[in-house]
């Protein structure tokens, strides 16, 4: 299903980060070479200190590299300036991050059509039918008007991957989104993603656990600054029949 | 982004923690109603004394002599130095262009007697001219003419408060009052002209011929008198002053323009007005320094909140917020808190000249400048404190931000 449009999406070339910390240099990333299409569900995987880390942040437009080049959408945003980078992330790019970063006291409702805010072309009328829409898609539109202390863990989550698909982006990034979630929360929150992976979108997952990469088409993995396997995998496990399959615990709240 | 989303995103930031807000509002709340209330009081002083020196009537001017200093330093009692003498007013009046109506004044005390009642007020003894100098006019009766100063008739006009206090709610007009003992025959009462600045009332007055006064009850006691002289317009003032100036020292000779004091209404007015600006400016200024602290409280705040908001800024950053929008989002806040601040002050400021105007029987007038004034100072303040925490924030590392625990 993932394989019909094999349309470029993103492509790095010799992407290098390094931070200098007093006199000592840092070589966070030493040249990666990464190529991903649309409509691929990807993990990149690795220890902490491997790098994955920053490469997220390079890849999300959160940080810029030191040196070498990635073109985004057909875009070199290697070369673009902080203004512009913002528009990228506003555009392009949905975050989903691992302690769910949502705004205290704010409704479900508001986090999800905060991306929207910060795009001129949306009128109020639209921007709720949006973030309603995308919080149908994560399952949760009945709890549009609680506030994130008032949610589970589970349900901020999806709140999160919400407020990152609002806006349409042409992937979705996600860093140790099942972080903070115990094993039956994290199994639902990868069935949101195998189905939004289903329905055609670019996911890049970034974990340390192998159990959840599992759910993921391709393996990257990440040692020392370096890619050291990319590997397809052959058979993805499917979050929904795991689910079935899990021991029925007490229902959580 | 559009200005407008960034103020709505403001406005809600600011309901989130509202009792924080409203504390943070207090001091400018409380600046901007200080400086209106205190610029209301000195517009107040201000009025008050303009009402007064108008109430003297039109044109004025006052001649007097100065008690001159002798070698010794000690002052010299009436009679020591040059006098004005009733010639002087008659020279005055006859021989200087441009003087409508002159008038000797002489001032005296005494107690007054009708029936059983007392009464102890200040006497004036005038020229019949003094009522048009003034403005006067009764309110029963008549004033007495210029045929009776002439004769030195024991006739006399009464003010308000000394009827009031005399007769009660006996008609005083053509009754017998006894001045120190000597009858005289009250002809009108005059219109209530209410206190005056130093809060005196001026209707605590008995107003009679100057010859009758001098004759009947000054004796030789006590002869310094004042000219009130009313000039024909405006414009005349300033030279009719000079020539009056001019007129005495020829009149009396070996004497310097020093020992002669003419002074115009608008002179007076000038004194009154310089001192009542000066307490408007020092009210008014101590009244600024709390408008600033609370600029300074919302800096303060708004630091604090800053840092306390790193993550959001950070989350705001990561799903596409600019620095601009970031910026925005603090200046607009900080603006916000001044601004409400500000409206809620002017409020309260009404409230508190309205206030003091009651207590102190004032005409506290607050005035639209000084409205004006204080919602663009308390704007400025915001900008001016606003923008130091919204550039922190503005300039705040995504990563960082994001990480910030």
């Amino acid at each position: 299903m993932a394989n019909q449009d094999k349309t470029r999406l993103l492509s790095t070339e010799h992407l290098i980060k390094t931070y200098t910390m007093g006199d000592i240099q840092v070589h966070a990333l030493r040249g990666i070479d990464l190529n991903i299409n649309t409509g691929e569900f990807i993990a990149i995987m690795g220890a902490s200190g491997s790098g994955k880390t920053t490469f997220m942040n390079l890849l999300g437009c959160l940080d810029k590299p030191t040196s070498g080049s990635y073109i985004l959408d057909g875009i070199a945003v290697h070369q673009m300036s902080e203004t512009e980078l913002s528009q990228i992330r506003n555009q392009k790019i949905g975050y989903v991050f691992q302690s769910f970063y949502l705004l205290p006291r704010t409704t479900a409702l508001e986090n999800v059509e905060l991306p929207l805010l910060y795009c001129k072309k949306c009128s109020l009328h639209e921007r709720h039918e949006k973030a309603r829409h995308a919080l149908s898609i994560v399952g949760i539109a009945d709890r549009a008007k609680h506030f994130p202390n008032q949610l589970s863990g589970g349900q901020q989550q999806r709140v999160a991957i919400a407020r990152a698909i609002v806006n349409d982006p042409v992937f979705i990034l996600a860093d140790e989104p099942t972080g903070n979630l115990d094993t039956r929360t994290s199994i639902e929150v990868m069935a949101v993603f195998q189905e939004l992976h289903r329905q055609g979108k670019t996911i890049v997952l970034v974990t340390h656990e192998n159990d959840i990469a599992q759910y993921s088409d391709r393996l990257i993995t990440f040692r020392d600054g370096k890619i050291i396997s990319d590997r397809v995998n052959p058979s993805p496990r499917i979050a929904t029949d795991d689910l079935m399959n899990l021991p029925s615990l007490d229902e959580e709240d | 982004m559009s200005i407008f989303g960034i103020i709505r995103i403001a406005l809600k930031s600011l309901t989130r923690n509202k009792t924080r807000t409203f504390l943070t509002m207090l001091g400018i709340i409380i600046g901007v109603a200080a400086v209106i209330t205190m610029l209301a009081i000195g517009q107040g002083a201000k009025k008050i004394v303009e009402d007064q020196v108008n109430s003297m009537g039109t044109n004025v001017i006052m001649v007097t002599v100065n008690f001159m200093q002798s070698s010794s330093n000690v002052r010299q009692a009436a009679g020591g130095g040059t006098l004005l003498e009733v010639e002087d007013v008659e020279a005055i009046r006859d021989n200087v262009d441009g003087v409508l109506y002159a008038s000797t004044v002489y001032n005296t005390w005494g107690q007054l007697k009708f029936e059983g009642s007392n009464w102890r007020t200040g006497i004036m003894g005038v020229d019949a001219d003094y009522f048009f100098i003034r403005d006067m006019k009764t309110s029963q009766g008549e004033l007495f003419h210029a045929s009776e100063v002439e004769m030195g008739a024991k006739v006399c006009v009464i003010g308000k408060t000394v009827a009031d206090n005399l007769f009660g709610d006996v008609d005083p007009v053509d009754k017998i009052i006894r001045i120190r003992n000597i009858p005289f025959t009250v002809k009108g009462v005059l219109e209530a002209k209410g206190q005056n600045v130093m809060g005196m009332d001026q209707d605590d007055t008995v107003i009679a011929p100057y010859t009758t006064v001098y004759t009947r009850l000054l004796g030789q006691r006590w002869r310094n008198m004042m000219v009130l002289v009313s000039a024909k317009s405006k414009e005349a003032i300033q030279v009719v002053q000079q020539d009056i100036l001019d007129l005495l020292q020829s009149r009396h000779r070996g004497t310097t323009s020093e020992v002669f004091s003419v002074r115009t209404q608008t002179e007076l007015a000038d004194t009154a007005n310089s001192v009542s600006n000066t307490l408007t400016i020092l009210l008014a200024s101590i009244a600024g320094i709390s408008l600033l602290v609370g600029g300074i409280g919302i800096m303060n705040i708004m630091l604090v909140s800053v840092t306390e908001r790193i993550k959001e800024i950070g989350i705001r950053m990561a799903v596409g917020a600019g620095k601009r929008d970031v910026l925005l989002q603090f200046i607009i806040e900080a603006v916000a808190i001044s601004i409400i601040g500000g409206i809620l002050g002017i409020f309260l400021g009404f409230a508190a000249a309205k206030i003091v105007g009651d207590i102190m029987k004032w005409s506290v007038a607050v005035t639209p400048w000084s409205v004006v004034l204080s919602v663009g100072f308390s704007m400025a303040i915001g900008i001016f404190f606003g923008w130091y925490p919204a550039s922190k924030a503005a300039n705040l590392n995504l990563i960082d931000a994001l990480r910030y625990e």
